[in-house]
């Protein structure tokens, strides 16, 4: 355990009592207090995550946009200065290298934030094809990053916050004092609620972390770990990289075809995937409920017709539904709404039956 | 956290004594390793227990458990109201959060089991993980 990397909370968490595991080779909090009360208060009210285990890749110079352009899916043209953008950073044959939100920080310097196991990967992936003499750095270890998340979040952090928070769209950010430390805060998240994302400066990190604690008291705010960020993701099918999505699946598979921009001209994985766009991928990623008791996991069989064609990619008790929730891929000729088949749950076939997703959907204000 | 008149398996479960009958549970600490419980699987009435085997599973939102019996012997009730309640592991372990009622066939194997001081001092044993 002694060489788990440490985000600048690490102690902080250990002082608040977490519960904590290795996640993709860091010592992070997997719970506080408990993983159900945790994920219920994101959902009625507010929750701070330590997210400072992403990696953090910028990109930038005049050949930037196009370095950018060429790696991932999405079209960075389309980005203004201020905008963000979910996409993907995609091999030859249309796979995931990772998936990653995209920050236009200026015209010619771009932010891309990346799963935490990934970030060396990544960080090669984009160097080694890097033919625009952009500058690529992996700044992980320059920012602490919360995410503030629930329908309380805006009135938490405008406490705090210089800039007007109400007047700020969804997948946009600003660089705005925060309790008078320079930060970014931008309007995203990974739970299904509304929330935003702050960056700053590690040394400022545990400060701010107290501040957010105190100051979101009256909005009944809890810390929360990684298990109700995962059920949170899961309740609104976030896809998670390691899971769902990896280097043997590709975008369209993964039901992301909204991220794959075929009329920006070329990309790495655009000749896959306009392949796959025309024929049709021969399977997909759906969300199903267990129709009968037990909980689906990852790895699980899941056979149909008697015969295995896949297994569970992630599955938990979903605390928001009260049902048993899972994402598998299943052959398009068998994946419509209301078709089941069978989770093998320890020896045993369990039916389940595909549903319409996001499984929970916030209600809009 | 452990009572006195339980007694107490290496895996973690109690079981309490009443005549040739055996009423088993997961002790605080499991309860409290495991997290939130949200589902749990159980034998049938007139289902044969091994010691030492499993016998159902108790299952978090993150793991899975499978929980072993301390004796062997023959189901003679089960838990039913944990289908609906399985947060009753972790808000009274030793109580409503009984699992099953066992009929011993073999009482001597009692004897392989802890007291609540000895279980007490096997988890203190225990490396931290």
């Amino acid at each position: 355990m002694g060489d788990l990397k440490r985000t600048p909370l690490h102690g902080t968490h250990r002082r608040l009592g977490a519960r904590m595991v290795n996640f993709a080779g860091w010592d992070m909090p997997v719970e506080y207090s408990s993983v159900l009360e945790e994920h219920r208060r994101v959902r009625q009210a507010v929750g701070l995550f330590d997210v400072s285990h992403m990696g953090k890749i910028e990109i930038r110079g005049p050949g930037a946009v196009d370095l950018v352009q060429n790696v991932t899916c999405n079209d960075a043209f389309r980005l203004s200065v201020g905008q963000i953008q979910y996409s993907a950073l995609t091999y030859p044959e249309g796979t995931f290298v990772d998936d990653v939100t995209v920050h236009r920080l200026a015209e010619d310097h771009f932010l891309l934030v990346v799963n935490a196991a990934n970030t060396d990967k990544d960080y090669q992936w984009i160097s080694q094809e890097n033919k625009f003499s952009a500058r690529v750095e992996n700044r992980s270890s320059a920012y602490a990053q919360f995410a503030l998340q629930g329908p309380l979040a805006q009135a938490v952090l405008q406490k705090l916050a210089e800039w007007d928070l109400s007047q700020m769209k969804y997948y946009r950010f600003v660089r705005t004092g925060v309790k008078g430390l320079p930060t970014l805060v931008s309007r995203t998240g990974y739970t299904g609620e509304d929330g935003f994302e702050i960056y700053l400066e590690p040394a400022a990190a545990e400060a701010l972390w107290m501040t957010l604690l105190e100051v979101g008291r009256s909005d009944e705010i809890l810390p929360v770990g990684l298990g109700a960020r995962n059920t949170l993701r899961l309740e609104a099918k976030m896809a998670l990289y390691g899971n769902d999505i990896d280097h043997t699946t590709t975008v369209l598979e993964a039901d992301l075809g909204w991220i794959v921009k075929f009329d920006k001209g070329s990309f790495i994985g655009r000749d896959a995937l306009w392949k796959q766009q025309r024929e049709g991928p021969a399977r997909r990623l759906v969300g199903f409920e267990m129709v009968e008791r037990g909980i689906a996991r990852e790895h699980y069989p899941v056979t149909l017709g008697g015969s295995v064609v896949g297994e569970v990619t992630s599955g938990s008790y979903a605390p928001s539904l009260g049902k048993n929730i899972g994402l598998t891929y299943l052959p398009v000729k068998w994946n419509a709404v209301g078709t089941e088949f069978f989770v093998t749950i320890r020896n045993k076939p369990v039916k389940a039956r595909v549903v319409p997703t996001p499984f929970y959907k916030r209600r809009k204000t | 956290m452990y009572p006195e008149d339980l007694l107490y398996s290496e895996e973690h479960e109690w079981i309490s004594i009443q005549d040739h009958t055996g009423t088993i549970g997961i002790t605080d600490y499991a309860q409290s390793e495991l997290g939130d419980v949200v589902f749990v699987e159980l034998p049938h009435v007139g289902d044969k227990l091994q010691a030492k085997e499993p016998f159902g599973s108790v299952e978090s939102v993150k793991a899975v458990s499978e929980v072993y019996s301390p004796v062997s012997g023959e189901i003679v009730e089960v838990n039913d109201k944990l289908a609906d309640k399985p947060e009753m592991i972790n808000d009274d372990p030793y109580g409503n959060g009984w699992m099953v009622k066992v009929r011993l066939s073999d009482p001597a194997e009692l004897e392989e089991l802890f007291s609540a001081q000895e279980y007490e001092e096997y988890l203190a044993a225990k490396p931290e993980e």
